[in-house]
């Protein structure tokens, strides 16, 4: 028979914080035998030996915040003949997007002693929105069981079971019972997409959101229900929407819709103060 | 104690203090007994291994959107309303290998998971509501017609050996019930002329001084069990208590549900205005479709591990408010969620009569309590089957532009 070549995938680091990358490294049991099945050929985190490409399966970590990042994610991609985002900042921009609601410049002007230094773009953005993405796998971090089903699904070459629902039909897989109904909790779950496990519900927290928006996010529902129902206040309801998922679509506006619910508020406080 | 026979048909008067024969009976006799227990905030279904496990002095309040426990000023075995999950959890899990394949050199051989039914113990369900046998029967029903792929696997635990059930009278309603509506509840009826049916009826009275219970056997297993359990005749007075009981639960019944043509419904309804409405607030989290305990779809997942020697198919819960579920050639059929909450109400309701004889909808309220914005279906309907000109109309507690 004859030996068939391995395929060669490539790991790369953009604006992050190498946590996917970790997910990775932390398939302990499985990297021996994943080494077996496909050659990692570039995958600093762990090894300095790298091979030159071009590479069958890309996968990228991180968001794009510099010129020179919004330079190499391109040669990335004509290296990769699949290109697999791995994470929440690959995929919307990340927590560090939170920056993309307000002055950069003024940022840089008051942390660094010679802001001149700092070459940053004014936005932190996802890889879709620079390049062609094959696959974008979510998750702050990244499940590393869906990150195994994603290599394994490519080297098969079938589709990888990587389902759209929401995090409750994991709540109810896991027997959690549902935190949002039983006690009143803010829960991000029924806007999320799952994947993660229900890790937070389990655990008596409202979901968080770091899979980001499943597809038909009705966040003006949830976010009507959250403050008609449940109380919350809307600097509350910004955080929500404003942490890991802060630049993707329906997140943003709802957080936006948020603040701007909080503009009479702060008024209201600032007239007491004078 | 000695045995004294049960007739089947008869009404006995039970201590509640010998609740625990019922379960020491059933475990001699081999049976898992499964039913309510306290889990944090809710009451859930699990093993029970006496009637210390029960939600003893427990309560709950529910509304559309709500749930709460609640202590009861008795100590009643069975004061609660339904919980979250029902009884599809242990007859047609949320994941069930069908197959595994293993490579073996150049062929590969197929192995079959465990029979369920093939364990050496059978289920008994304890705790079984009106509405929740009616359950029961619909998703039997259901295999019937439609002869699922898993349909020998799940035959093998509810018809060759289908469970005992010990069923239990409602002695209230919680607010989101509405049986009475579906005629499934809340008196646990005549004995079944076909198809699953009670093996013992239990109705509580919780009073402080002489807290007992009536116990009626159904099927002769059930006088078998009923015979090791120390009871008497029940005067003509107790007979009727029973009786009073379920006309007081069915009296106090806050939600209703009204169709008259619910074979129409689908056609009458296709283009009303009101499914934006819901639409605009429909979460499409599947909540709804997960605590029914009718809802029987599911999807087929086949997996591979990473030595590439192993492949399993597995089926499991899905639902229509699924993207993927209605995922054909080319794309999703059903892209909006007007189209997903449409398909689900139409069915449940409508075309379910058509398909499988029976409304898909027990009435147990389940979905109105745990939609986490709180969609209450019979509100939602009332609005459908008025004219399309009379829209607008203020939908439950939630209104949304
Ligand atoms: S706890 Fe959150 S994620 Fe879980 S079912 Fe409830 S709303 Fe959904
Ligand atoms: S009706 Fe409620 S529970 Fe059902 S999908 Fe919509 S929001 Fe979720
Ligand atoms: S549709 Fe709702 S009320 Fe009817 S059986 Fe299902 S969960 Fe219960």
């Amino acid at each position: 028979m004859r030996r068939e070549r391995l395929k060669k995938m490539a790991v790369w680091k953009f604006a992050s914080c190498d946590g996917c990358q970790l997910s990775l490294l932390d398939c302990e049991d499985e990297l021996l035998t994943l080494a077996g099945k496909i050659k990692i050929a570039h995958f600093i985190e762990a090894s300095r030996a790298v091979m030159r490409g071009p590479y069958d399966l890309s996968l990228v970590e991180g968001s794009i915040t510099t010129p020179d990042d919004a330079e190499r994610i391109k040669e990335v991609r004509r290296e990769s003949r699949t290109l697999i985002t791995i994470g929440a900042c690959a995929t919307s921009g990340g927590i560090q997007a939170l920056r993309n609601f307000a002055d950069v410049r003024e940022f840089t002007s008051i942390v660094y002693a010679r802001p001149e230094y700092i070459h940053t773009l004014a936005q932190s953005t996802g890889i879709a929105d620079h390049v062609k993405v094959d696959f974008e796998l979510r998750g702050c971090p990244i499940n590393k069981r869906q990150l195994l089903e994603v290599i394994l699904a490519f080297l098969k070459g079938r589709r990888p079971n990587i389902a759209s629902e929401s995090v409750c039909v994991e709540c109810k897989a896991r027997g959690n019972i549902c935190i949002a109904v039983a006690k009143g909790v803010a829960c991000m779950g029924p806007v999320t997409q799952a994947g993660c496990g229900a890790i937070c519900p389990a655990y008596d927290r409202g979901c968080y959101g770091c899979f980001g928006p499943k597809e038909h996010a009705n966040v003006n529902s949830l976010r009507a229900d959250w403050s008609e129902q449940k109380g919350l206040s809307p600097l509350a309801m910004e955080r929500l929407f404003h942490t890991f998922h802060a630049w993707a679509e329906p997140f943003r506006q709802a957080g936006l819709a948020a603040k701007q619910d909080l503009t009479p508020e702060i008024q209201r406080i600032e007239a007491e103060c004078e | 104690m000695a045995t004294l026979s049960a007739d089947i048909g008869v009404t006995y008067r039970m201590r509640a203090g010998d609740l625990g024969a019922l379960f020491s009976t059933l475990h001699a006799a081999n049976f898992l007994t499964i039913g309510p227990r306290l889990s944090g905030e809710a009451i859930i279904l699990e093993e029970l291994n006496g009637p210390e496990d029960l939600p003893v002095g427990w309560g709950d309040e529910q509304e559309a959107g709500r749930y709460r426990l609640r202590r009861r000023a008795d100590q009643a075995f069975f004061g609660y309303n339904l919980g979250p999950e029902s009884w599809k959890k242990f007859l047609t899990p949320q994941r069930q290998l069908l197959w595994r394949a293993r490579r073996q050199g150049a062929t590969f051989t197929i192995e079959q998971p465990e029979r369920l039914g093939g364990g050496p113990q059978q289920l008994a369900f304890i705790g079984v509501r009106a509405c929740e046998l009616a359950a029961i029967r619909v998703q039997e029903r259901v295999r019937e017609v439609s002869g699922q792929p898993a349909n020998d696997l799940i035959d093998a635990k509810c018809r060759v050996a289908t469970p005992f059930l010990v069923g239990v009278t409602c002695a209230q309603s919680a607010a989101t019930c509405f049986c009475t509506s579906m005629g499934t509840g809340p008196a646990l009826g005549p004995p079944g002329s076909s198809g699953v049916g009670y093996d013992l009826a239990l109705t509580e009275f919780p009073s402080e001084d002489d807290h007992h219970f009536t116990i009626e056997a159904r099927s002769e297993r059930g006088a078998d069990i009923a015979s090791h359990i120390p009871r008497q005749l029940a005067t003509e007075e107790e007979c009727d208590a029973v009786r009073q009981q379920s006309d007081t639960t069915a009296a106090l019944m806050r939600r209703h549900l009204k169709l008259d043509k619910p074979a129409q419904l689908f056609q009458d309804s296709l283009e009303h205005p009101h499914w934006d409405e819901v639409a605009s607030r429909c979460l499409s989290c599947a909540n709804c479709t997960l605590v029914c305990p009718t809802c029987f779809c599911t999807n087929i997942e086949d997996t591979s591990d990473l030595s590439g020697d192993v492949a399993e198919r597995w089926l499991r819960w899905d639902s229509c408010f699924h993207l993927d579920f209605s995922y054909l050639h080319g794309g999703s059929v059903r892209q909006t969620t007007r189209s997903r909450y449409r398909q689900w109400l139409t069915h449940k309701l409508g075309t379910w009569h058509e398909q499988f004889g029976s409304s898909g909808c027990v009435g147990c309220g389940r979905c109105i309590a745990w939609c986490p914005v709180g969609i209450d279906l019979t509100v939602e309907l009332e609005a459908l089957t008025l004219s399309p000109e009379v829209t607008g109309v203020q939908t439950g507690k939630y209104e949304h532009p």
